[in-house]
């Protein structure tokens, strides 16, 4: 079974990758290189250390902006899930910041904040946490009501009931809710590095296209995006430790 | 074919169909004028009712009839508008070490081993981990479901899954369990098996049963003693007590005419309420 689910990921990996080299060849634009341009580019910033310079950049708006929407957003939630009241209170920020145009926001972030670390940090705020915080409080307030009235049956204190009964019961949707945090933070750490100042991954982007050195930018998107990919799958890692009868398999096995 | 030697020796009210006494040395739970009013509606209303020791006893009605609603009361997870529960001579207002409950939904933890679900009431009362484990894996193998303690709920059948519940609640060794529709949930012919099974249990446990079912056959069959409710507002319209289905062998109970002769009055009974 894990062979063939391997078997299955390289051919997969083999079809896209085969269909972008292909589609380079033609070309499909003179803007879009091939798979082995790219790949070739992408060694090349490897090696001569510009892509580890750049990610010590990039990483440290999106780290910073990831752990404090993860736990802030899985708190926030968390009480608004609980309490009717923070639900009234607080749900309408997040709603209307789920729904607010990030870029025509930047702006104002930066007459804010000026364009350093701090604005980074809140375009990945922006973007990260208000699906971990609505998908948590939801998730909190559809506990199955029998598990809370057998933790209450079988003697929890309040406080059991939320650390071992509530929580619990909401992780999967958490957990999802961080999965999509985390994916949409990434595209705002390079939206803040295009969009604020070219620092970092942003950079290369930006540079390498202002000198048509399509293969250098497409290498750098790629390498974020495998970035990505890596830390989603070490979540799920994380959610099968702490909570293995709750996970039934994701597409990503 | 009255009963003549009871095996809870001091129960005056062993005989035909008699209100249960309000000796209350003898009851385990006492239901003492409870009314639970839901905004306007009266779900419950002035409501009495007696529970003797170290039997079982059925709360059966059409749906709608408030007896998960009594249960709930007597559990304490819902506060009555009014009236009190005596459990073994003392008032209670919330859930106690002295009850266990039995979910219809079996509601057990997707995310925990069947081993950490058993001991997961023990868990909440502060037993220190390996002593627990060593508890529930006994009533693991007590109802019979050894060699599964680390599988999780989601690849047991429905039957095992309440197997589960009914280890956790027997687990705590409380005097009473309270079962909630408990086998509602599961296959016919798994559902006769935890009948026989229960009635072994009631038996051999020297622990008080409050069993709520809307089964007439299952009430007959597995109680020894059946309170009809009738709903809105819910009130006990007759006690009946099987009298002679205790020393018969639990396959030849449902040839009995005693048995028959009950299942049919019950259900003349509450025809009318059932539409």
């Amino acid at each position: 079974m894990a062979n063939r689910s391997l078997f299955l990921k390289l051919l997969s990996a083999f079809v896209v990758f085969g269909a972008w080299e292909i589609a380079g060849r033609i070309p499909v634009s003179y803007a879009f290189p091939t798979f082995f341009e790219s790949m070739a580019a992408l060694f090349k910033m490897m090696f001569d250390g510009s892509l580890l310079a750049a990610y010590a950049e990039t990483l440290k708006p999106l780290a910073i902006g990831i752990l404090i929407s993860a736990f802030l957003g899985i708190a926030i939630g968390l009480w608004i899930g609980l309490s009717g009241w923070f639900d009234w209170l607080f749900s309408p920020i997040f709603i209307v910041m789920q729904a607010a145009p990030l870029a025509a926001l930047i702006p104002l972030l930066v007459m804010m904040y000026g364009i350093g670390l701090t604005s980074k940090v809140f375009v990945v705020c922006i973007m990260a946490m208000p699906v971990i915080v609505l998908n948590t409080a939801g998730a909190v307030r559809n506990t199955p009501s029998s598990l809370t009235e057998m933790g209450k049956s079988f003697l929890a204190s309040k406080a059991e009931v939320i650390t071992k009964i509530i929580v619990p019961a909401a992780s999967p949707v958490i957990f999802s809710g961080l999965r999509l945090g985390i994916s949409a933070g990434f595209i705002g750490a390079i939206l803040s590095e295009l969009k604020i100042t070219p620092t970092g991954v942003g950079d290369i982007i930006t540079y390498s296209r202002s000198i048509a050195d399509y293969a250098t930018m497409y290498a750098a998107i790629f390498s974020i995006i495998v970035l990505a990919v890596l830390f989603l799958n070490f979540l799920e890692k994380i959610e099968k430790f702490f909570f293995a009868g709750n996970v039934r398999g994701y597409a990503s096995d | 074919m009255l009963q003549t030697d009871n095996p809870v020796q001091d129960l005056p009210a062993g005989h035909g169909h008699s209100v249960a006494s309000s000796n209350s040395s003898a009851n385990a739970v006492s239901v003492r004028n409870v009314s639970k009013n839901y905004g306007t509606v009266e779900a419950l209303k002035d409501l009495s009712l007696e529970f003797p020791k170290g039997q079982l006893t059925s709360l059966l009605g059409p749906s709608g009839c408030g007896k998960t609603t009594l249960l709930k009361i007597i559990a304490g997870l819902l506060e009555p508008t009014s009236g009190e529960i005596e459990v073994d001579g003392r008032s209670v207002d919330g859930p106690g070490p002295d009850r266990a409950f039995v979910f219809q939904d079996f509601a057990l933890l997707p995310w925990a081993s069947v081993l950490r679900n058993v001991s997961f009431g023990l868990e909440l009362r502060g037993v220190a981990k390996s002593e627990r484990e060593d508890i529930a894996a006994k009533y693991i193998a007590d109802v019979g479901l050894a060699g599964f303690e680390k599988s999780y709920p989601h690849e047991l059948s429905g039957g095992m899954r309440q197997r589960v519940g009914l280890a956790r609640a027997l687990s705590v060794d409380s005097d009473v369990l309270l079962m909630d529709e408990p086998f509602s949930a599961v296959d016919e012919q798994t559902r006769r098996k935890f009948q026989e099974d229960l009635l072994s249990l009631v038996a051999n446990e020297n622990k008080t049963f409050i069993f709520v079912t809307h089964s007439i056959e299952e009430a007959v069959y597995v109680s020894d003693q059946i309170a009809i409710l009738l709903p809105r507002p819910s009130r006990v319209s007759d006690i009946i007590r099987p009298s002679g289905l205790r020393e018969k062998d639990s396959r030849s109970i449902r040839r009995d005419p005693e048995y028959l002769d009950i299942v049919d009055e019950i259900w003349e009974s509450l025809r009318s309420y059932v539409e």
